[in-house]
């Protein structure tokens, strides 16, 4: 499988914190990798530091190279707003522009990058919330305000914000965790779709969630890559004791 | 050393279905051999006795499988649970099998000794003893996850399969020589190949404990 997406030596420092210690991991394009652990266990810090989430965190510190198509995001030079245009991140909670239409919440990024015209515009919302098979259920009322939603649909709809400046990969933190099963089932569904066009790398608590969305599960305890494989593996024969221990929810 | 689960719920749920599994080999253990004692000894009331209590087996095989396919709806098992899981799935199948086998035999005893013996039961009782031994070792290495007990099981198939082999060119022989003894010999040559049968679910039993420890399958791969 090709990689999309590469850490290597990863190291992140939360002022005297160690939180993600020397992780080297290859994320395949257009697969979906789970990021699986326990709480503490540095999921979420990797993944935001694959978009430079971190560069504001004072006394954040990031070293190592993470490799988007073999540029290093964090090397001199590269911005990284035009890495965020690239890596697209969903998070835990919906949350879409409260004061924005459906219609504007979706391209919203694009209007930050300027002006454009209103039927390229058009295209780019129907085309976006398509593919997250939201649209039959908004396109008659665009205009709304976006918080009319259900949770499962501003979630969906944050996607489509997402995937509307056209990114080659896509970060979700707990994208389900706050919706009711039929939307994450929704969610889930929509994730298998994506992965078609994008690279996805999902950290989830729910590791039913990652047995059922991820072709490439990765277990991380205390800041360490513990284990990473193909899923089945993973949630059948993993190698690691531990990765054992943590998946049959004898985790100590 | 094998850690406990958070929910000690889930432990007692899993200790039931191993519970229960053993309960099922520990009652075909003494079907066979109460089965092989009806023929040699000629006891025909032990013979029908035998084939009653197949009943009892089936019984725990319907509340194994219920158990596990509870356990699959509300716990989502993984790695070793649900290798455990299904494991208990496939060797209910097997002891349930081999209960059947011990049933057949008492059958063909009962027949068997409604007629003049055919001849002194030697080998018979020797690849009986083998495979109720086969059965006892399965289900030790599943209770123990001892995967090399397992191993030796699967070997000890062959010295069955021997005998077996050897039973047949003998009943061939006698057949040949006095085609009276034909009828016998052909019951008493499906009562060979059943213990053969039993001895080969206690090598599928000994192979899917190699997997459930190891996590490596190795079924057709031993001669």
């Amino acid at each position: 499988m090709n990689s999309k997406v590469k850490l290597d030596d990863l190291n992140v420092h939360f002022g005297g914190t160690h939180a993600v210690k020397g992780v080297t991991i290859d994320f395949p394009a257009n697969s979906v990798t789970a990021i699986i652990g326990p709480s503490g266990c540095g999921k979420s810090t990797v993944l935001r530091a694959i978009n430079r989430m971190h560069d504001m965190t004072p006394g954040a510190r990031v070293s190592g190279r993470i490799l988007l198509d073999e540029t290093d995001i964090y090397g001199r030079g590269v911005d990284p707003v035009a890495i965020r245009r690239r890596i697209g991140m969903v998070f835990q909670k919906p949350n879409p522009f409260p004061a924005m239409s459906i219609h504007d919440n979706v391209i919203a990024g694009y209007k930050l990058n300027g002006r454009m015209r209103r039927d390229e515009a058009d295209e780019i919302v129907e085309t976006s919330l398509q593919r997250v098979a939201l649209w039959d259920e908004v396109k008659d009322r665009l205009k709304s305000n976006a918080m009319e939603l259900s949770g499962g649909q501003q979630q969906r709809l944050c996607i489509a914000r997402t995937i509307a400046v056209r990114p080659d990969v896509i970060l979700m933190d707990e994208p389900a965790s706050a919706l009711d099963p039929i939307s994450t089932l929704k969610i889930e569904e929509l994730i298998e779709e994506l992965k078609e066009r994008y690279t996805i790398i999902i950290v989830t608590h729910n590791m039913q969630q990652a047995a059922r969305v991820s072709d490439v599960t990765a277990f991380f305890y205390l800041g360490e890559l513990i284990e990473c494989d193909v899923t089945k593996k993973i949630f059948t024969t993993p190698d690691r004791k531990q990765t054992e221990d943590y998946i049959t929810g004898r985790f100590g | 050393m094998e850690r406990e689960h958070f929910s000690r719920q889930y432990d007692a749920e899993l200790n039931i279905i191993r519970e229960k599994l053993l309960e099922m080999g520990g009652k075909v253990e003494v079907m066979l051999v109460n089965a092989m004692k009806a023929l040699v000894e000629r006891d025909t009331a032990l013979a029908e006795r035998t084939i009653a209590f197949d009943h009892e087996v089936n019984t725990l095989e319907m509340e194994i499988d219920d158990k596990c396919l509870e356990v699959l709806a509300r716990r989502q098992p993984a790695g070793r649970d649900l290798r455990f899981i299904t494991l208990a799935f496939k060797i209910v199948t097997d002891l349930e099998r081999i209960g059947d086998q011990c049933a057949n035999i008492a059958k063909r005893a009962r027949e068997l000794n409604a007629e003049p013996p055919l001849k002194p039961y030697i080998d018979l009782p020797r690849m009986a003893h083998c495979a109720i031994g086969m059965v006892k070792e399965a289900l030790d290495s599943f209770v123990r996850g001892d995967d090399e007990l397992a191993v030796k099981v699967c070997k000890d198939d062959e010295f069955v399969d021997q005998l077996n082999e050897q039973i047949q060119r003998e009943l061939l022989t006698f057949m040949i020589e006095d085609p009276s003894t034909i009828s016998r010999a052909i019951k008493v040559n499906h009562i060979s190949k059943c213990i053969e049968r039993i001895a080969d679910h206690a090598t599928n039993v000994a192979e899917m404990v190699i997997f459930m420890v190891k996590g490596k399958d190795i079924r057709h791969t031993i001669a």
